[in-house]
């Protein structure tokens, strides 16, 4: 045992920074870290005890304790559940024989549950060991688990069907599905693969490069909207021994998958996309961070930049450009939301756990390593080929004023067509929904749990124009009144994640719970008010969906999610957007609940709180009141 | 070359040296702004938000921003000093704070801004979280309980190879500060009792020295917290 911790941190040369690898492949062997492997961790990579299990500890694939021969890691986002996950998972525990959040007796099975896998559209999923399973029925688990019991590998239960496109190449063999459902610009079949790169940068500077980039106004694809021309070049200012260029493959907003489709389908121009931002900023490290749970993707994608440096794509003097010298690599994540924030998501590279850095300084000034670092969305990455390749104005072509190009939406939820749907920005949220087959729509969350909710009900009357000041969208909520309105930065803005609500679904008690669960699991927990808020105030609403709400208490929610925003970072500004946005635009939804508006609680119901224990002792109790 | 650097709290004028952060810069002004994670000599972490300030209708924290010129910074505000208030009450209601069997009570500024802040009763309900005590420590009690996680001991507590004696564990609301059993062991009394003096509440306690200091002759028994920095 001793022998084989010191082999796997020999091959990362005991370095510290290289603790998420270290771990993985520690998980890899003995599916958990036990303490004395901590012990001999801690010689070799000169850190205390504690300081590994803090990295441990952090992220959500990683374990102290052991787990099963087979882990099943069940996805428990809204959509998912709005497809019968509940069914899925009472069938998964009769089946294991085991409850969720332990392993069986025999430690053949461990069940978890998991926040948003980015298979929004093919759920519920779940990941057994690295593979993906989607469309789970009750059906498909009593099989699945028959054939792993019988001992099938979950590679050899997933063989009987592999998906479409890449989801069948012999590196992947996934049950996953691309369900593209409409292509423009970036998702173009017939592009030639890194002509860019082999025939247009040598004619172009590199800061001819970057001025392409600017004057297209290509804003980040990720959600943040940030400038990508300005941030490469910030990136190229700071003076540096070593920049680098990452790409954030760790989409974690439930609702978004649009970048699994991409890194399916056209790595290569995503990797592209890397290379020319290299070139610009002159970046000679490049790392792509990618989520824990694209794991089935790692052997395809390192195939694909094997590909490439036998063809002088990365390596030295990249496509005969002398001294341009720049290579990928991929790192894996460990399940954790918050490392989708781009100092976060460098920390965990670092090795450590998650948690956003302050800025100033910015990871363009001080990133990885402290050097310079470039994040962009893959997204972004595969947009700025198209751009380099067709010119700025080409771009110009496609959106609005203020929204240029095209943008990948992720559509789930009440609709005949989930999928991958490239439209131009300007595209209005009916639009989308008639594309998507939906119909009977109640609404619609535009931007992922961390949007606002909108409907049209009112917001002047409530007195609440003061308060929506406070809440800037990442996303939205939309309501049917509002449905014309648009996607782009000036109107909607969004990472792609649109779900869809039609009207038999239960806003706050389905969908605003979901996600406030969601916040509550993945807070890193580092600000007092991001750690504890959320938590407190979905005590309070279920407090008013359980009957004892009075008015007061929707007051209350307003002004406690504005302590919320003073958190250091975006996840955490937005924790109590679900609940916030949903007073502010659903309001009348909260007021269902409140008790005639009551102002106080004043009722105690004795005989309803003394239910169980009637039932359970088979008589009724005897009270000598009025 | 000029290092001096001028520019505003609440419309009074502070003049500082380029590299400062604001905090420490008010400070030197004789200007208070309530910190709780922020502990000098240590590098700054904005975990409390306690030192939230406003500065062109953005909150930053004043611990981690630098200063520069011409900044106008809003700090003592009513909507700012709601916002302290609001996580003074947060971390009383998260933990289990019985300021009257506590050994750190008039030494403890979690409990010096709560009487600087007039908090009466918390507007959130208390939690109650179930929380442990580790004793285990030769030298050191750990007591959950108290803990408002932030960081200081993390940073500050280290040995001679920089290896910290203390570190997170968990996440979320789960998170926990927990001290190495291994190192902890070794610990010389003297780094034991620096973690004591580190810690701004009394979660991390130094054995047998509990009420070494009287109770009304304790930091914060006479004069309230931050009136040692406030001209």
């Amino acid at each position: 045992m001793k022998n084989e911790i010191i082999t796997i941190t020999s091959k990362y040369q005991d370095d510290r920074h290289r603790l998420m690898d270290i771990l993985i492949d520690i998980h890899d062997l003995y599916g958990y870290v036990s303490e004395a492997d901590i012990e001999l961790l801690s010689e070799r990579l000169g850190m205390s005890e504690v300081e590994i299990n803090e990295t441990i500890t952090f992220y959500h694939f990683f374990s102290r304790t052991p787990r099963g021969q087979f882990n099943i890691f069940l996805n428990n986002s809204i959509t998912a559940c709005m497809r019968g996950h509940d069914l899925v998972k009472k069938a998964l525990e009769e089946a294991c024989g085991t409850t969720f959040g332990s392993v069986s007796q025999d430690g053949m099975f461990g069940l978890y549950s998991t926040s948003c896998i980015g298979m929004n559209d093919q759920g519920p999923s779940a990941i057994i060991n690295d593979k993906v399973f989607t469309n789970l029925t009750t059906y498909r688990v009593m099989k699945l688990v028959a054939d792993l019991k019988s001992g099938k590998s979950p590679d050899e239960a997933i063989y009987e069907s592999t998906g479409d496109g890449n989801n069948s190449d012999p590196y992947v063999r996934a049950m996953v599905f691309n369900n593209i459902r409409k292509r423009m610009v970036i998702l173009d079949k017939d592009h030639i693969k890194f002509e860019v790169v082999r025939s247009l940068l040598k004619g172009h500077s590199p800061e001819e490069i970057i001025d392409i980039v600017e004057n297209s106004n290509l804003r980040g694809r990720g959600g943040a909207g940030f400038p990508t021309g300005l941030k490469w070049h910030f990136g190229r200012r700071v003076e540096s021994e070593h920049r680098v260029i990452i790409c954030n493959a760790d989409e974690g907003e439930p609702g978004t998958f649009k970048d699994r489709v991409l890194l399916t389908e056209f790595p290569d121009l995503v990797f592209e996309g890397m290379v020319i931002a290299a070139y610009a900023t002159g970046a000679d490290i490049g790392l792509v961070y990618l989520r824990y749970e694209y794991r089935y993707l790692y052997k395809f994608l390192n195939h694909i930049l094997d590909k490439m440096r036998k063809e002088g794509l990365l390596g030295k003097n990249i496509a005969g450009i002398k001294e341009f010298n720049f290579d990928i690599r991929i790192q894996l994540g460990a399940g954790a939301y918050v490392c989708g924030e781009e100092s976060a998501l460098i920390e965990s590279l670092e090795g450590k756990r998650g948690e956003p850095r302050d800025k100033p300084p910015f990871p363009v000034e001080k990133g990885y390593l402290n050097y310079p670092t470039i994040v962009n969305n893959v997204e972004t990455l595969a947009t700025t080929v198209r751009i380099v390749k067709n010119g700025a104005d080409w771009f110009k072509g496609f959106g609005t004023k203020d929204s240029l190009g095209t943008k990948l939406l992720s559509v789930s939820g009440d609709c005949k067509f989930p999928g991958i749907y490239e439209v131009e920005w300007g595209t209005s949220i009916r639009e989308v929904i008639e594309m998507s087959g939906a119909d009977d729509v109640q609404a619609v969350q535009v931007g992922g749990p961390s949007g606002v909710m909108i409907s049209v009900k009112d917001i002047d009357d409530l007195g609440t124009t003061e308060l929506m000041k406070w809440y800037k969208p990442s996303g939205m909520m939309v309501a049917q009144k509002t449905f014309d309105r648009k996607l782009s930065y000036s109107d909607l803005p969004t990472g792609g994640s649109i779900m869809i609500f039609n009207n038999k679904r239960d806003l706050l008690k389905e969908v605003v719970m979901n996600f406030m669960d969601f916040f509550i699991e993945e807070s890193c927990g580092s600000c007092s008010t991001c750690r504890n808020l959320p938590f407190i105030m979905k005590q309070k609403l279920q407090k008013i969906l359980d009957g004892h709400g009075v008015r007061k208490d929707i007051d209350d929610l307003l002004s406690w999610g504005k302590i919320i925003k003073i958190s250091r970072c975006g996840l955490g500004q937005t924790s109590a957007n679900p609940i916030v946005s949903s007073i502010l635009n659903f309001r009348y939804l909260y007021e269902q609940h409140v008790k005639a508006m009551a102002d106080f609680d004043n009722v105690f119901d004795l005989e309803k709180s003394v239910e169980a224990a009637n039932s359970f002792v088979g008589r009724k109790a005897n009270f000598h009141h009025a | 070359m000029n290092t001096t650097i001028k520019f505003k709290i609440d419309g009074r004028e502070i003049i500082a040296e380029k590299g400062q952060t604001i905090v420490e810069a008010a400070k030197a002004n004789g200007v208070y702004i309530p910190t709780l994670c922020n502990f000098e000599g240590l590098p700054p972490k904005g975990c409390c938000r306690m030192c939230t300030i406003r500065i062109s209708n953005r909150y930053m924290t004043s611990c981690t921003t630098p200063v520069a010129e011409g900044m106008e910074v809003e700090s003592d505000i009513p909507e700012i000093t709601d916002f302290r208030k609001g996580i003074v009450e947060l971390l009383f209601v998260s933990g289990n704070h019985f300021c009257p069997a506590c050994e750190k009570s008039g030494n403890c500024e979690l409990q010096a801004l709560a009487y600087r802040f007039k908090m009466m009763v918390p507007r959130f309900p208390f939690l109650f979280p179930q929380k442990g005590i580790d004793a285990t420590n030769p030298k050191i009690i750990k007591e959950q309980n108290r803990c408002i996680l932030c960081k200081r001991c993390i940073k500050g507590i280290k040995d001679d190879e920089g290896r910290s004696y203390f570190a997170y564990k968990n996440r979320g609301n789960k998170l926990e500060v927990v001290l190495d059993e291994k190192m902890g062991k070794e610990i010389t009394d003297a780094l034991a009792r620096k973690a004591m003096d580190n810690c701004p509440v009394g979660s991390i306690i130094y054995k047998e020295l509990g009420y070494y200091q009287p109770i009304g002759k304790r930091k914060y028994d006479k004069k309230p917290i931050g009136s040692e920095i406030e001209i």
